[in-house]
């Protein structure tokens, strides 16, 4: 190592030559080298880490210029792994530099991060957010974490030292209608840089032990006021006892329970007595209108009202469309897995459409 | 009351934040009956599965309880990357 290379930093007296040598032996696994991972690869190879694993499989878009500015016009249509390891290589050539040509999935993802120090989760989706995550408790590894939202972003390092984890703040994974990725609400090119630095700075602070780490710490990030909001938040202890992989991490509306047509529903509302139906709509539209027999607890109260569903009896599970319903349905085989529930299709709109 | 939002909370509101009258704040508890009001007044909240409550920007559950003077935030999960 040119011990010049690296002096602007290392004569930081709260850095010096002690926690360069900490990045050279660093490990850090980039999953995702978009918008995020780009610009933390080229910071951490920048300033000196000596191994950097990357984790991608996509292929460069006209659309990824805007913000992913390592790549230029030259490299559309090229694989995003390629070309970012050729600028990364030519970038500095002491870093040992990993390509995993493919995407992080549930069967590859405990074998690519045990062979890291720190992942940092660049990714753009939640099924792959909660793998990282769990992988990572499994393997007692910390992750840096950053997500955007139009203008906004969230900043936080899960998993270190013990501290709170991912499922601390969001339990559970989010149906796909939810919430819009970036492809359907849209991102300003320089605001994924900044969270990105911000990431790169938080992985320097853990290798190099310096400063104060994110950990129990959210930073909400504005980049139309500049402002940057702390949000403190605490371990969930059971969070950490993650012995295995879920067996999928597809997001809820990817996998569906029992099914039920609005008409055969109301076959059996006519045919059979004492139905255990749930209606998850809020009190107000189930005040509008409702099918007799039915209980109404909004899918926003259900957690907590586990208590008032019959485990032994078959649930039919109705909202207005079917969507929250099917919401409903995969928080009931998480938390009651041994209840047998329909989701009802079309809800009342298919309901109210055959039978009034 | 003051309720910042954030992320997809602030386009279903419609606005980055909702201040409450004290004739409403008064009468919420607790951050579930909060929770409520809020889902009761724009229903499109209510299709978050998980969204996390931040009291005096620290984490609070539904059990936290709240008074006028505190400062709220609606953080739900966000994806991009």
């Amino acid at each position: 190592m040119n011990s010049k290379r690296y002096i602007r930093q290392t004569i930081l007296k709260e850095f010096g030559p002690e926690a360069q040598k900490k990045l050279v032996k660093a490990r850090v696994l980039v999953v995702g080298a978009g918008g995020l991972g780009l610009p933390v690869l080229q910071y951490l190879n920048a300033m000196g880490v000596g191994t950097l694993g990357i984790v991608e499989q996509d292929i460069v878009d006209i659309s990824n210029l805007q913000r992913q500015v390592l790549f230029d016009e030259n490299d559309v249509g090229r694989a995003k792994l390629a070309a970012c390891l050729e600028k990364l290589e030519a970038q500095n050539t002491d870093t040992l530099l990993i390509g995993h040509d493919t995407f992080l999935v549930r069967d590859n993802a405990l074998k690519i991060i045990s062979d890291y120090d720190i992942v940092i989760d660049a990714t753009d989706n939640f099924p792959t957010r909660y793998l990282i995550n769990d992988a990572c408790v499994i393997l007692n590894k910390p992750f840096v974490y950053g997500a955007l939202h139009g203008f906004e972003a969230q900043i936080s390092v899960f998993n270190y030292k013990g501290g709170p984890t991912y499922r601390c703040l969001y339990p559970t994974v989010p149906s796909e209608d939810e919430i819009p990725n970036c492809s359907e609400h849209g991102v300003l090119g320089v605001v994924p840089g900044i969270v990105g630095n911000l990431q790169a700075l938080e992985a320097i602070k853990i290798i190099s032990d310096i400063g104060e780490v994110l950990t129990g710490v959210l930073l909400l990030y504005n980049g139309l006021n500049n402002s940057f909001i702390k949000v403190n938040f605490p371990l969930v202890p059971e969070n950490l006892n993650i012995g295995v992989l879920q067996e999928n991490y597809e997001t809820p509306s990817c996998h569906f329970g029992l099914q039920i047509s609005a008409e055969e529903f109301g076959e059996l509302l006519a045919s059979k007595e004492n139905l255990q139906i749930i209606d998850v709509r809020t009190i107000e539209e189930y005040n509008l209108q409702h099918v007799e027999d039915a209980r109404n607890i909004p899918l926003i109260e259900l957690k907590n009202r586990l208590s008032e569903i019959n485990h032994n009896a078959e649930v039919y599970l109705l909202c207005q469309s079917g969507k929250r319903s099917q919401t409903a349905q995969l928080l009931l085989q998480e938390a009651l897995p041994n209840c047998i529930t329909y989701n009802v299709i079309g809800g009342m709109d298919q309901y109210s459409h055959i039978y009034s | 009351m003051t309720i910042l939002l954030f992320g997809i909370t602030k386009d279903i509101v419609g606005s980055s934040s909702i201040s409450l009258p004290i004739s409403s704040a008064n009468k919420l508890k607790t951050v579930k009956e909060l929770k409520n009001y809020l889902g009761n007044t724009y229903p499109g909240l209510n299709k978050l599965s998980s969204m996390a409550v931040a009291v005096n920007n620290a984490y609070a559950k539904d059990s936290v309880k709240i008074d006028n003077f505190d400062e709220i935030a609606l953080i739900p999960p966000v994806s991009g990357g």
